[in-house]
């Protein structure tokens, strides 16, 4: 089976946000691979492992995402892409991710895409659905279980905590929502191994795309933190009282209630 | 300048989630002076068409048809692509759920467009609209612009004030006949396991549980808060992986990010990626035993004690309240 895996390098989820000069400020992040992309990786080696072919993992970005990639190897994939696009694009957003990747993969012949449900930084949830539609194959988002038999795929989707069972075929593009599994933690063999599996780079100009095929459709013209929030009032005495307290500051003060 | 804008309806355990009524007021903003048109889309929905014009639509057009009854990408794409044909819309406001972030990148892509998803407030300033929406889930904000092609949106439930009902209010309903067909995706089943009618996303009253809770069967007391103020039970990410609950109740950076305006958390320490997901909440009330616990420096009230002291408790007084007012 042909398995590709669509990837996105984000902050850690334990860094604190900033700005600098109107933009996220990454000097001294930590960065990993996007959490929901980590059960896409997971899934795909598990199908693999079970139906046999190969995971390719693909990653829109710059040179630093080579890390994040490394790591997919490491966990089991097979082959990484990644496609820098750092001198030929100012700004981005999902309508030019989704051409890029879709763009690549059109050749391809994929018969499993997986990606994450949706990725922690931006947390547009777009590109997935976006390259299954430029590609022509269905997709079902939020999934929490994928079984494949032959062409026919059953899948479980998360629907706000309800339980969709559907079924689809391949070729076929799924997000990943948590619950599908358990990312496994790379091998020491594995970390071994996937410094000599292939991680090929690619440019806008070898998938004969020009800069105007991809131009964002929207713009980032502020970047703001939230009000910071104060810590409030802790309530003192018997908590008998400190409850009928708590009430009445809710109804009265708060006024939520 | 004005356009002529859609605005998806959605309907949950046979009513119209409030989300509808929040995308009618989003796309008045964008409309600009110009149409709103509320679409509803299922198998027999035309019944909720004048609750949308009491809403602030200016008409609802209808979409049938049996292969309608479950959302499937497929089968809602080609219901919203012919009302586009007919409509010609200049924008289309989704719900920010699980419907409207499935379908909303399908019609972007085919109609050659970006979108602008988890959008919490729309501005017009200086002849362009302006769109806020969270990113690194809550824990800072951006505002966009549409530069090209049609304009998409997806609201957040709970954040654009819908406006007020009115049953003076009328307009046209319409019903548009297409062909629902060679769907790709079938539904097979629909598992509830849910409680009926409230969801997170729109929960006004959300009683959350962390490790505190220390068992599955902990969570009761929370449920019972949380029904006594008509709400919803979410939990931490500890809570979920320790296995007291299901993964869909998890609040954070991974799982949903919630913005009620009651946020009781429960045994929960506060952990950066926790507060991303419910920190932008109105009210936050934090109960906890550890006097140190994260949490207290964004509570708005905290009481320091054993939340299965506090919490029956404070149900009880929520009771109290009810059969007095």
């Amino acid at each position: 089976m042909n398995i590709f895996v669509l990837m996105k390098r984000t902050f850690d989820t334990e860094e604190k946000i900033t700005i600098v000069d109107g933009k996220v400020n990454e000097e001294g992040a930590e960065f990993i691979i996007n959490p929901y992309d980590e059960y896409a990786i997971e899934e795909a080696i598990q199908v693999r492992d079970k139906h046999g072919g190969e995971v390719t993992v693909v990653t829109v970005g710059n040179e630093d995402a080579e890390k994040e990639l490394r790591t997919a190897l490491a966990m089991g994939c097979d082959k990484a892409v990644l496609i820098n696009v750092e001198d030929d694009i100012e700004a981005h957003d999902q309508y030019t991710t989704a051409k890029i990747i879709a763009e690549y993969l059109k050749d391809k012949e994929p018969d499993l895409i997986l990606a994450g449900n949706v990725a922690i930084d931006g947390g547009s949830g777009q590109v997935g659905p976006r390259v299954a539609e430029l590609l022509g194959i269905p997709y079902v988002t939020t999934i929490t279980k994928l079984d494949i038999d032959g062409d026919k795929v059953t899948v479980v989707r998360d629907v706000e905590g309800d339980e969709v069972v559907i079924e689809t075929s391949l070729p076929l593009l799924v997000t990943a929502q948590q619950g599908l599994n358990e990312p496994r933690y790379p091998s020491l063999p594995g970390i071994m191994k996937a410094k000599k599996k292939p991680l090929e780079e690619l440019e806008l100009d070898d998938l004969d795309l020009e800069e105007e095929d991809v131009e964002a459709k929207t713009k980032t013209i502020e970047v703001f933190l939230p009000p910071k929030r104060e810590a409030g009032k802790i309530l003192e005495g018997d908590i008998a009282d400190q409850v009928k307290e708590l009430v009445r500051l809710l109804r009265s003060e708060a006024k939520v209630v | 300048m004005a356009r002529k804008v859609l605005a998806l309806a959605e309907i949950r355990d046979g009513s119209l989630r409030n989300v509808s009524f929040e995308t009618i007021a989003a796309a008045k903003t964008i409309a600009q002076g110009g149409e709103v048109v509320s679409v509803l889309v299922g198998e027999s929905v035309q019944s909720y068409a004048n609750e949308l014009l009491f809403h602030g639509a200016d008409r609802v057009v209808v979409v049938e048809h049996t292969n309608l009854k479950h959302y499937t990408s497929d089968g809602y794409s080609q219901a919203l692509m012919a009302v586009v044909d007919a409509e010609k819309p200049e924008g289309i406001v989704f719900g920010h759920t699980a419907l409207g972030k499935d379908l909303s990148p399908k019609l972007a892509i085919k109609l050659n467009s970006g979108l602008v998803s988890d959008v919490v407030s729309v501005e017009e300033a200086g002849g362009n609209l302006i769109f806020t929406r969270p990113i690194y889930s809550g824990k800072a904000f951006e505002k966009k612009i549409v530069t090209d092609g049609m304009i998409f949106v997806t609201v957040r439930p709970n954040n654009i004030q819908p406006l007020e009902r009115d049953e003076s209010r009328s307009g046209e309903v319409k019903a548009i006949s297409v062909d629902i067909k060679d769907l790709r995706t079938i539904v097979k089943e629909v598992v509830r396991k849910t409680a009926e009618g409230i969801d997170l996303s729109e929960a006004k009253v959300i009683v959350a549980g962390g490790r505190g809770v220390k068992s599955a069967e902990g969570f009761k007391p929370l449920q019972e808060l949380a029904e006594v103020l008509g709400g919803a039970v979410g939990a931490s990410r500890g809570a979920c992986d320790a296995g007291y609950c299901d993964y869909s109740l998890q609040i954070g950076q991974t799982g949903k990010v919630v913005t009620p305006d009651l946020y009781i958390a429960c045994g929960i320490s506060g952990a950066i990626q926790h507060l991303a997901g419910m920190s932008n909440s109105k009210v936050i009330v934090a109960i906890n035993k550890d006097p140190e616990a994260n949490i207290f420096k964004v509570a708005d009230y905290g009481i320091v004690g054993d939340l299965f002291e506090v919490v029956p408790l404070l149900t009880e007084e929520f009771k109290k309240l009810k059969v007095h007012s």
